[in-house]
Parts: C-alpha cells; structure tokens; sequence
C-alpha cells in the first residue's frame, strides 16, 4: 500500500499522465467531433498511424516540428475526406468504411515508410519536441514537475479541448454540427446543409486524430514503428462514450486512463510477485468497468450512423 | 384583386412513374388562409416540399412577392419568407428550444452565439401569437403541441412572411387542434399569409378562406369556403359522388369476443383498469377516448402482444388471456396495429412477403423450409384485388405503397377472420375505407374508433361506442390553452404519426 502511496505522490507519474494522455486527447477529441456530427469513425488507428508517420517524415526531410504537425494534420485531413466520401456522399456503412480506413491508413503508413526511407540496424530518428520551460511556473515545487514540464504539443491538446467545448456549444458553427448529429432533416429544413457540415466535422476530426498519432512520433518517440498506436484510437472510441459526447469529460476519461497506464508501469517494477500481465491489462479492464458506470447514462447523438439522404426521411 | 403573395405555376413532379404533381397552379393572397384538401397521395406534401425546395420541380416556377424561387433550395426559401411547419417535425429531441430555433439564423463563422438576444426574441414572439413554450426546454421533454409550437416559433423566427403547415392537427387533439386555428387567425390578422394541408373538412370548412382541391397530383377544384359545402368538397375530393355508407339492419349474434375485468400494470402505473367489453357476431365496436388512455395497450392485447395483468378475454368462448401473436394469428384475430411502419409491416420486403409473413408456417406458403413463392404472389395478388389497394403490385415495395398500408396489413386474413380490430383506422383515409370494411362480411369485429369526430362530422365509426375510457393514466396538462385537458406526452405520437410515409 505505501507503495501505491509513494508512486502517487511522485511528481514523475504525474508527468507521465499527462504525457500518455496527450494523444488519446487529440484522438478523443477528433472521434468527438465526427460522432456529433454523426458520423462514427473507425478509421482512426489508421489515421493516427498515418499521422505518425507523415509528421515524423516530414521533419525527417527537413521540415520544422510545426510544419511536421501541419503535414500529419494534413494527412488526417486527407483520408477524412476518404471517409467523408464513403459514409456522407455514397451514404456506406460506417462501420466497413471505417476499418477499411484503419487498415489503409496503416498499411499505406508502413509501406510509404519503407518507400522512402533507409533503415538500418536501427530506424533512423529525428530531434523531437523538448520539454518547455516556462518561466516561473516551471520551476515550482511538484506541480513544476507535474504539470509544467510538458512538450508544446501537449498544451496545444489541452488547449483544444477548450476550444473544442467552446466551438461545440457557444457558436452557430457548433449548434449547426450537433445539429447534424441529431437531426440533419431539421438542418437541411433550417436551410443549412447537412452534408457540407457533416464532411467537415469528419475531415477536421480525422485532422485531430492524425495529429495523436503525430504526437507519438515527434514528441514521445523520435521515431516511427508501424506498430506504435497500439490500440490508442480504440481507446478513444471508447473514451467518446465514456465521455457522454463531451469534450470536457472526453478530457477526464483521457486522463484516468493515463492515470491507471502510468501507474500499472510503476506498479510492475515495485511490486514483485504478480504476473506483470495482469498490471499490463489493469488500465483496459479498468477502462471497460468505468464505461459501464458510466456510459449506460449516456445520450447518444440521435442520427448516429444514420446516413443522410435529401428528401428521405 | 392584388398580387398575390405567392404563385405557383405548372409545377410537375414526377417519382419514377408515378406522377405526384401534374402542372399545378395555384395562388395566395396576403392575409389569406388557403387550404390544401385531398387525398393521401393527392400530391399535396409534395407540392409543399418544391415549394420549400427541399425538391426540386421537374418543371413550373414558384414566385414569392413577384420573383422567382430558384428551385430545391430551402434557404432561398426561407430568405424570401417562406416558413414550413413540417408533418414530421424537423426537430432535434436532445437540444433545447432556442437550439432548435436559431439554428441556420446566424453565420456559420461567429466566435459567439447571440443567446440572450435570442431568448428574448423567442420569448416576445411566443407573447404576440400566443405560443407559449420555455426556451430553456429540452424539446425531448415537451408534448407534442408544444413541439408543433416550436416548429411554427422557428419559421416565425426567421421572419416568415407565408406558413405552410402540413396537417398539422394530424397530431393533435381536438381542442388543441382548435386552438391552433385560432391562433392562425390572429396571425392572418397580422399580416401573415397561411397555406395548410388537410384531408379534414370540417377543419377546412371552419379555418380557411379559400380551398384548393387536388386530386392524384392535379388542381380539380377552388372554391371560396363561404361558397362551397363539405358534402360538395368530399365529392370534388375522391372524384365522385360520397354518400354516407348505410347499415343493412341486421341481428347481432352471439358474443364472439368478450372482455371481462381487464387491467394491465400495477398500482399508479396502471394503464388499463377493469375494461369490459363484448362484441356480438356482425357488430362493429367503437372504443374512443384521448391518445393515451389504455386503447394501444388495450389492440395490443387482442394480438397476443401484450399481456393482461387481471382479467380475462374470450374469444368464442375460447380463454385467450394469455394469447401469443402467433396464437392470435391461427385462431383468426386480425388487427391492424396503430403503427403499421412499427409493427404491421415490413417497408423495405415486397407486398407478397408482408402478406404471407405470418403464415410461413402454413404448408400452403412453405413447404420443406422453402418459401411457395408462386403461391405467395398470386395470394398477394388477389388481396390486392379484392381490397383495392391502390399503387401496388404484388412484387412492389411495402414502404412505396404509402399510407395505403393498412389494407395490405388487413389484407393477410384470408376471408373473413373471426374478429378484427383496427387502431386508428380511417385517420389518413377517406370515406372509402369505410365501404371497404362493409364489403367484407364478417362474423364480428372490435374497432379501436378516432378520437374526434370524422371528416363528415358525424361521431366515431363504431356501430356502438364505449364511452370515455377507464384507463386511469393521466396525463399532465400542457401549457396554456390546452383547455386544462389531460394529455399524455406522447399521446399524438402514437396515433396518425405512424401512418405517414410517403
């Protein structure tokens, strides 16, 4: 029990939170958007590893770190509109579309990678984002360490997480979006279109969830695996639920499942004779019983996968 | 005469092969209520959806105040001042009023919403027309006339000029429904000009100015309302002469189906409280009361679909207490559910599969795990023959036969079923469907009756009705000007609502 205590109390694994956090942030927050608007998006794994891969190659040319998340933000953008195309224009199973897209963004990730890039005994690397020193609030006791020690990217996720709350309820944009999610005839009726809307809630979504997976190569790592989001963007499906469609909860979910990752991590090395296994799986299990608590209350966006079609109703 | 306000002028529209509208035109003045009277499948919806441009017209031209519309564009529409109050409202249940209403009136590209401005704005307008509805309600929680509010608030919002609404009573109980024209009269006083879409004469003759009969897709008839007679409207409607369908006097036989101290639920969720009823060979029951009071559950449990908590029901003397659908299928119940899309038939299988659903297990239908396809069609075929079920053909879509649903669900007993009973049968229908019901000669049926006088104005079709019903649910009272009538939330909901499709 001390054990546990001492982990808690330590600055480090507070880090480590919000470290691992981040791209479950950016992931939630891009299968957010896509789900109110109704649109649900499987693609995700894909697009992060896509993500992953296009930032990291483009700093890997010569390109600066931000130009690196413009280019993984760009990749997103891309096979959001593939998926746009699929499930708002051709009106397909959203579903199929969606691990299509996993599976295409994955393997095209890989395949792009070993195109155009040597690898030797070891994959090659670039310089990643370093940890901001903020003036001031850096250097105070435990929160210092805790909370202000982050790279650029992780404040820019909870930066959007904000914005995201902000877009989603205080402006037309956002009422036209959740709108669209709930109803798209009321939309159309409203003399909005629905589709339009519906396409760009997909594309800027998918651009979020590429900029995850770019968190992972430039900033976590320095390099790219093909293998790296490891289940992430499941995690955020998950997490859309668990947050009731909110970006402010999707925020609290992302956290406590960081929060049972960092601390199971320092659990295997302390505590001796339990299979780590079962450390390993505690974040998943975990998350899974949290859902139940949680989710059974959650109001789904009416027109969830419902595709749309004009003058149908 | 002035201008009128608006004008349509040979609007033709075409959906494969059928022709939904055939160069219509007609006219509204300012101030002028018109109303659109016809048949289901007359034409009119669609004729107020080109108007809206949620379609566009394969040819004919809509002018607001003198300009042109450009066609399928419901923002231009709205810009010019057009305003629809949709059957199926176009709200979304999870958000709140003002969500519901502002939505579309700002630009997309504002970093901040007007709420405030907008609160105030609903509020002073739901003041002036008297259509009181809390902004801050989640539309999910409010009755369905209050959401009809809503649905008008929104075109009113956005600075609407011409209504059109299209059966808006079809939800509404009668008071309510009467209400609603009173406050549309007061908006003509305004100013406003209103088209609305009705199949009832009595509500055509009592609110509007002017009618415009169509029928299958045509103008057939205008009248000025102070000019014509609903006797004279119900002829121009169907297209021939309607006389009141009359009853050969005939003995009553034996009680076929016989009710006995039914409830369902317990203590004060009871929906149904010791109902008795028998229906003798050859009659026809009436059950009328409010949506809501106990008569779903009450057609739910002639077709084994629910059971009663007390009571007992007998069927030829048989106990059928504890029916199962399938049960109710073989010993001949017939019904006709309330909502035929939810549990009468299946839109997207063919006409032929609907009709031989039930009776798969039937050796004339399937025999060893194949379905008789040649025999299932010509049945089907010969159901459409013999109820005259208009539009279709055996291999035809469900859902594309529209309202028409209710005979092809009758449809399925063969000949004459012991007992029938119908929810909410001749709502979206005419006259017609009544003949039809006599032409079958039957043995005795239980019909679940309107809730409010029928287009001819006469009481429920019931050959004997059940006065008001003891089911014990009370609904709330919702909003001013209800006439403090108890209503259920979802008490329109579950009637003429399910009927729509097309």
């Amino acid at each position: 029990m001390t054990e546990a205590f001492d982990i808690l109390t330590n600055a480090s694994l507070w880090a480590a939170v919000l470290r691992i956090a981040t791209p479950l942030i950016f992931g939630v927050l891009g299968a957010l958007l896509c789900e109110r608007a109704g649109v649900l998006n499987l693609g995700i794994e894909g697009i992060m590893t896509m993500g992953a891969m296009a930032g990291w190659l483009a700093v890997y040319w010569g390109a600066g770190l931000w130009a690196g998340l413009l280019v993984a933000a760009l990749a997103g953008l891309l096979l959001g509109l593939l998926h746009a195309l699929l499930t708002v224009i051709l009106g397909l199973s959203q579903h199929v579309s969606g691990l299509g897209i996993t599976l295409f963004g994955s393997s095209l990730a890989y395949y792009l990678y070993r195109l155009w890039v040597q690898v030797g005994d070891l994959p090659p690397s670039i310089r990643p984002f370093q940890p901001l020193s903020i003036p001031g609030l850096s250097s105070l006791p435990f929160l210092g360490e805790a909370v202000f020690s982050q790279t650029a990217p992780t404040y820019l996720a909870l930066a959007l997480v904000a914005v995201a709350a902000w877009v989603l309820n205080r402006t037309p944009l956002g009422l036209a979006l959740r709108m669209t999610g709930e109803n798209p005839h009321a939309v159309e009726a409203q003399g909005l279109n629905p589709v339009m809307i519906r396409i760009g809630a997909v594309m800027a979504g998918s651009a979020l969830m590429a900029l995850g997976g770019a968190f992972l190569t430039m900033a976590a790592f320095n390099s790219f695996f093909p293998t790296m989001v490891q289940g992430r963007g499941w995690i955020c499906i998950a997490l859309v639920v668990f947050a009731s469609w909110r970006p402010g909860k999707a925020l609290l979910g992302a956290l406590l499942f960081a929060l049972f990752d960092a601390f199971q991590l320092r659990l295997q090395t302390t505590v001796s004779g339990v299979p780590y296994q079962l450390f390993l799986m505690a974040p998943y299990v975990l998350s899974i019983l949290a859902l139940i608590l949680v989710a059974r209350r959650a109001r789904v966006p009416e027109a969830l996968m419902q595709p749309y079609r004009r003058g149908e109703r | 005469m002035t201008d009128p306000i608006l004008e349509l002028t040979g609007i033709t529209r075409r959906f494969g092969p059928l022709l939904a509208n055939d160069d219509i035109s007609l006219h509204l003045q300012k101030g002028e209520i018109l109303a659109l009277l016809g048949e289901n499948g007359a034409g009119k919806t669609t004729l107020m959806n080109i108007l809206f441009g949620h379609y566009a017209a394969d040819a004919g031209e809509v002018r607001v105040n003198g300009r042109a519309l450009p066609a399928g564009q419901p923002r231009a529409a709205i810009a010019a001042g057009v305003g629809m109050v949709h059957q199926h409202f176009t709200l979304a249940g999870n958000l709140t009023v003002t969500d519901n209403i502002v939505i579309g009136s700002e630009s997309l590209w504002r970093i901040d919403s007007r709420r405030k401005e907008a609160k105030a704005r609903i509020r002073a307008l739901s003041q002036t027309f008297g259509l009181p509805v809390d902004p801050d309600a989640r539309v999910g929680d409010l009755s369905v006339g209050e959401r009809q509010r809503v649905e008008i608030l929104k075109a009113l919002y956005r600075d609407a000029s011409i209504l059109i609404l299209d059966e808006p009573t079809a939800v509404l109980a009668a008071p309510e429904a009467e209400q609603l024209f009173r406050i549309l009269r007061g908006m003509t006083a305004g100013g406003l000009s209103i088209i609305f879409i009705s199949h009832k004469l009595h509500e055509v003759m009592a609110a509007s100015d002017r009618v415009t009969v169509l029928r299958a897709g045509r103008v057939v008839a205008e009248r000025r309302t102070s000019e014509t007679s609903p006797a004279d409207l119900a002829e121009l409607m169907v297209g021939r002469s309607v006389t009141r369908p009359k009853r050969a006097a005939h003995a009553l036989g034996a009680p076929v189906v016989v009710a006995r101290g039914l409830s369902v639920g317990e203590g004060q969720g009871k929906t149904l409280t010791e109902v008795d009823f028998e229906v003798h060979q050859g009659e026809i029951l009436g059950i009328v009361g409010v949506s809501g009071n106990g008569q779903a559950v009450l057609g739910q449990m002639l077709s084994g679909l629910a059971r009663p908590s007390a009571g007992v029901l007998t069927l030829e003397g048989r106990d059928i207490t504890r029916l199962t659908p399938r049960e109710a299928v073989r010993l001949g119940m017939g019904r006709v559910p309330e909502d035929r899309h939810a549990e009468g038939t299946v839109g997207d299988l063919a006409v032929w599969e609907n009709a031989v659903l039930e009776r798969l297990h039937e050796p004339a239908f399937a025999a060893r795990g194949f379905v008789r396809r040649s025999a299932a069609r010509t049945h089907a075929a010969d159901l459409i023959d013999r109820f005259d079920i208009r539009g279709a053909g055996p291999d035809t879509r469900t859902r594309l036969v529209g309202r028409q649903h209710a005979k092809a669900d009758s449809g399925p007993e063969p000949g004459c079923p012991p007992a029938l009973s119908a929810g909410q049968p001749a709502d979206p229908r005419s006259g017609r469907r009544r003949h039809r019901r006599r032409s079958c000669r039957v043995a005795g049926r239980a019909c679940r009756g309107r809730r409010d006088p029928d287009d001819f104005g006469r009481p429920g079709r019931g050959g004997r009705p059940v006065g008001p019903h003891p089911g014990h649910r009370q609904g709330p009272s919702f909003g001013a000007g209800d006439g403090g009538e108890g209503r259920c939330p979802d008490a329109g909901a579950d009637d003429g609502r399910g009927l729509g499709g097309a």
